[in-house]
Formats: C-alpha cells, structure tokens, sequence
C-alpha cells in the first residue's frame, strides 16, 4: 500500500497494490484506518490502478472506511479502476454514494458526502 | 448436461484464508485449457473466491476443516463443486438475498450469493445444518 497525503488540499491517497479478497481486506482496512485517524482528511481517494482481482471482500472495506470518513465530514472516491473490479462494485451500487472519479482534482468527488 | 467430459481436477485443502488466493489461481488456470476470454476467467475467479471464503467464515467459523474443490470441463463450459463438511446455512433463500449477511462486524457486504449468481450460468446450493455445504457452479465458455 502506497499513502500520500496534500497538506494543502487536505487530500489522503491510498493506493492499494494487491489482490483483495477477506485474506488481504483486514490489513488493507487496518492500514487505511491508522492513516484516515493520522490525517483527518477532507478528501479520502482509493486508488484502484494496481488492483487486478477484487471480490465482495473489497464492498464491505470500502463501505467500512466510507463511513469512517463521513463520521469526519469528508468525502471519498475511487480511481484507476479496472473493469472486473468496475464489475464487482457495480453490482452492489456501491458507486452511487462513492463515486469512481477520471481524476484527482476533479470535482466529483467534492460533489459526493 | 453434457455427460461426455474433457478433463477433471479435484484439490483438497484447509479452511485458511490464505488459500483463498490460490484455490482461483489454482481453477483460472484449470479453466484456461478451455481458452476463455480475459472476463470469463475473472468471472470464475470472483465466484470461487467468494464460495471458498464463505466455507471459511461461515462454514467453519473458527475451526479448521478441509475444502473440497472439483472442476470438470465439457466441451465449453466448466462445472466448479465446492463443499465444505461446516455448519451448513438454515435458511438458504435468505442467504442468497443481496445485501443480506450473518456477520455484519466482519464488514462482509452480503453479495457473495448475488455474485456467484451473476457471474456464472448456473448455481445451485445444496445444504444440511450440522453437516455442510455444497455450492456447484456452471460457466458456458464461448471459445
């Protein structure tokens, strides 16, 4: 996993760079848990380019630190997603409260709490 | 069903969750002799993963026991048995329900059955509480 955090744009990136399944969804949630309470960001963005298998594991870790960032009154999107996770997160309309944003910057993701 | 099949393969192994990975590493690459496209082969991944891992938290719970994994391919499809010797499900309409889980504290979101549903051609579940579980999957492989 790769954290970088904008001071400036209050913005947290996680980029996850494995596999997830109910294996490796405890130390994801973990991690990205330690670093949302470290930094209190505004805009929380999972980034997705280095993830190329996802099953219903990954739903309910997105979900959990969706509402961990809302409790802080941020906001939080999804990016670099490959179409068979695409495909996963569609399923369960997961991407109508956390949007899969084209960039960072944007302003998708401002527009999504 | 097509009675004349192509090849079998049969895997045993215990209910950690670290064989989660390679039982649809261990299937992808089975299926792959029936040349499935980049999707289909995704498709099976997803639904093996989520039918492993439901014998593991669910099946077994805390204990370990052994998971059973048999594939048969036809001529173009694959049939994927996986069985477990847990607890079994009571109520198996409710189980399959989208969004419905027995363990919310795990995070789990519910969609495991909605999955293996919709990504493959068929599924069917056969279950007998105190006795296990027994999930036989159908994907038609258009090569």
């Amino acid at each position: 996993m790769k954290v970088t955090y904008n001071e400036k744009d209050k913005l947290l990136k996680i980029e996850i760079t494995e596999e997830i399944d109910h294996h490796s969804s405890e130390k994801i949630r973990t991690r990205a848990d330690f670093e949302i309470q470290k930094y209190i960001p505004k805009k929380l963005v999972m980034d997705f380019e280095n993830v190329n298998f996802m099953d219903s594991a990954g739903i309910g870790m997105i979900l959990g630190r969706y509402k961990m960032i809302t409790m802080f009154g941020g906001t939080m999107g999804m990016i670099n997603v490959h179409s068979s996770v695409k495909k996963v997160f569609e399923m369960s309309g997961i991407t109508k409260i956390i949007p899969i944003i084209e960039e960072i910057g944007g302003t998708e993701i401002g527009k999504c709490v | 069903m097509e009675n004349v099949y192509e090849n079998k393969m049969k895997l045993e192994f215990l209910s950690k969750s670290s064989n989660e990975a390679f039982a649809r590493i261990t299937v992808a690459s089975f299926a792959s002799q029936l040349d499935p496209n980049i999707e289909e082969i995704s498709d099976i991944k997803t639904a093996v993963s989520e039918a492993v891992t439901n014998s593991i938290i669910h099946g077994y719970e805390d204990k370990i026991g052994i998971i059973k994994v048999e594939c048969t391919l036809f001529a173009n499809s694959i049939e994927i048995q996986i069985s477990d010797n847990g607890k079994g499900i009571e109520n198996i309409e409710k189980a399959k329900e989208p969004l419905y889980t027995t363990k919310p504290e795990l995070e789990r979101s519910g969609m495991g059955f909605t999955i293996m549903e919709n990504f493959m051609d068929e599924l069917k579940i056969e279950s007998v509480v105190g006795i296990g579980t027994k999930i036989t999957m159908k994907k038609v492989i258009n090569n």
